[in-house]
């Protein structure tokens, strides 16, 4: 019984792991082919099956037959590291306003300021996208990156807001009201007491924003068009009837590659318990 | 109380009202018009946009799908993401690289990752098909046959986004109480009573989080769409956004799309808002 109980559960383990990691190991491998390797059908070892050639790295440096990812690649980051930190500095700010003070605007109070910053998720990108084009146009900001980062400002700073409103909550607010008894103004109490202990949060917030900046995909590809290209645009411009596979793999595993290292992140967390918190 | 509090809201607050509120209003100005390729511009056209949508039968047939491939996937993903999250939550050889393992998916870029599974969907050149044949399945027409494209759309979200099932529950469960499991345990409970009666109920809360954000994020696919099938075979995979985009971003209809994206948002705020009070009744019991 027991035996048969441990063989399903690690059975049913290696069965998704085997799911998760095929498309990897198929990039991979795809990517040291050529066109001969590709076109003979399906084929996994390399020098046994195939033989193994570098051209689909190469064409991500310049080689021919693929795209230079170079540039695409500092695009990406630019825009997700700047978005990112506007997104986190403003984000914190307004939470930490949300969780502290009351505030009052007509007929909405905290509960709907916080919801009407969260219910920009709910927003179809679709729905912005014309507008955000026509926007960018009027503002001569199209195909550039300071559009792209104004639009993911809009598109990050909801998580932040969420994230850091759910995690202020979490500190006690006697923290605040010791600095306040103690002469602290609140951008003093913020700055030598609260934000000392929101380093998890702020972690958590960055993560987030990180993962949606780095993987967003609709908004690049409709609001630039040759002069500045977001890395998967990049890639997705690769797609087609006649893909070169090989070059398309090697950028998709070099695209791929920063945020995977996040998943060991996440998982120190998860394992310390750190994140607990920060998903409820 | 402070004046400064301004200070810390005002700032993000208002940028996001500025980037977002523009968009918003100019769409609903849009969708009264008749703004295409030959008559760029805002006249005015009353209702008429609203009237074509109401008889556009493609539209409600893309809403219809992006219903049961949304639900579909998301129910699909939250047993899947609850499972393997109760198999590495306790001992488990090498528990902490399969959790890494498990999270990877989700840190990888969708529309990339489509790409990728383009080529493995390939029907001649690609590696599924030599397996399925291996194992005695068969070769299957995966990208050229309707329901096995939408069946591969779905295999392409669940390997995507049951890790953020899996991350959200795992995270629970780490962060339950170790008594309720001892009180069950001295009551003699085997593992499945256990699991209905103690882990499931104290999950609650988090499982309505979880499904309530996939089901929004899930019902915005397009990227997957777009590069997997283009829609394809004729319409059957398209989903809401990608039909929208056709006709506002490709036909240039933009007084039109405006008009579809409008009732798709408002039709999703409503559902939305029903499924979650429904969820909330289900699956949060009175326990505190």
């Amino acid at each position: 019984m027991r035996t048969l109980y441990l063989t399903l559960k690690y059975t049913a383990i290696l069965l998704w792991s085997a799911f998760v990691i095929f498309p990897f190991l198929w990039a991979l491998t795809t990517s040291f082919k050529t066109a001969n390797g590709v076109t003979g059908g399906a084929t996994w070892i390399p020098w046994v099956q195939y033989e193994p050639s570098i051209v689909g790295w190469q064409s991500l440096f310049g080689g021919a037959g693929g795209i230079n990812v170079m540039q695409p690649f500092a695009n990406s980051l630019i825009v997700t590291l700047t978005a990112s930190a506007i997104s986190i500095t403003l984000g914190t700010l307004a939470a930490y306003a949300l969780s502290r003070f009351s505030f009052k605007f007509l007929w909405m109070r905290n509960s709907d300021i916080t919801f009407f910053f969260i219910s920009q998720r709910i927003m179809p990108p679709i729905v912005l996208a014309i507008p955000f084009f026509l926007m960018l146009r009027t503002l001569g900001l199209l195909d550039s990156l300071p559009g792209l980062i104004l639009v993911y400002v809009a598109l990050l700073m909801p998580i932040a807001v969420w994230v850091m409103v759910d995690f202020f909550n979490g500190i006690p607010r006697g923290l605040d009201e010791m600095a306040w008894m103690d002469g602290c103004d609140p951008v003093t109490t913020f700055r030598r007491v609260i934000l000392p202990n929101a380093v998890p949060g702020l972690v958590v917030a960055g993560m987030f924003c990180l993962i949606f900046g780095w993987n967003d995909f609709f908004f690049a590809f409709t609001l630039t068009f040759t002069q500045t290209q977001l890395l998967p645009v990049a890639i997705v411009s690769l797609n087609s009837s006649v893909t070169p596979w090989w070059a398309l793999s090697a950028a998709a595993l070099v695209s791929i590659a920063p945020l995977v290292v996040l998943a060991f992140v996440v998982e120190r967390f998860l394992s310390k318990g750190g994140l607990a918190g920060a998903v409820r | 109380m402070y004046r400064q509090k301004y200070l810390f809201l005002l700032p993000g607050l208002l940028v996001l009202v500025a980037i977002i509120l523009f968009p918003l209003l100019f769409t609903i100005r849009v969708s009264f018009s008749s703004w295409d390729v030959y008559n760029p511009g805002l006249n005015w056209v009353g209702g008429e946009n609203y009237g074509r949508l109401w008889e556009d039968a493609r539209y409600w047939e893309a809403l219809l799908r992006l219903t049961g491939l949304t639900v579909g996937t998301v129910l699909l993903q939250y047993t899947l993401g609850f499972a393997l999250a109760l198999l590495v939550w306790r001992e488990v050889v090498a528990r902490r690289l399969f959790r890494v393992l498990f999270l990877i998916p989700m840190m990888t870029t969708p529309v990339v990752m489509s790409v990728l599974w383009r080529t493995i969907f390939h029907e001649s050149l690609g590696p599924l098909n030599p397996i399925l044949e291996g194992i005695g399945i068969g070769a299957v027409p995966w990208l050229s046959q309707s329901t096995w494209s939408f069946i591969a759309v779905m295999i392409v979200e669940i390997w995507q986004w049951t890790p953020f099932m899996f991350l959200l529950l795992l995270a629970g469960l780490l962060s339950l109480p170790n008594e309720p499991f001892l009180a069950a345990k001295i009551d003699g409970a085997g593992p499945i009573r256990t699991f209905l009666s103690v882990t499931f109920p104290m999950l609650g809360a988090i499982s309505v989080g979880a499904i309530l954000i996939r089901l929004i994020e899930a019902s915005k696919i397009m990227e997957t769409v777009y590069v997997l099938t283009s829609g394809g075979p004729g319409t059957s995979t398209e989903t809401s956004s990608y039909y929208i985009y056709i006709r506002g971003m490709r036909d240039f209809q933009i007084g039109y799309s405006a008009a579809l994206s409008l009732t798709y948002l408002i039709i999703m705020i409503v559902t939305l808002t029903i499924v979650a009070k429904l969820l909330v009744r289900a699956l949060v019991r009175d326990q505190a």
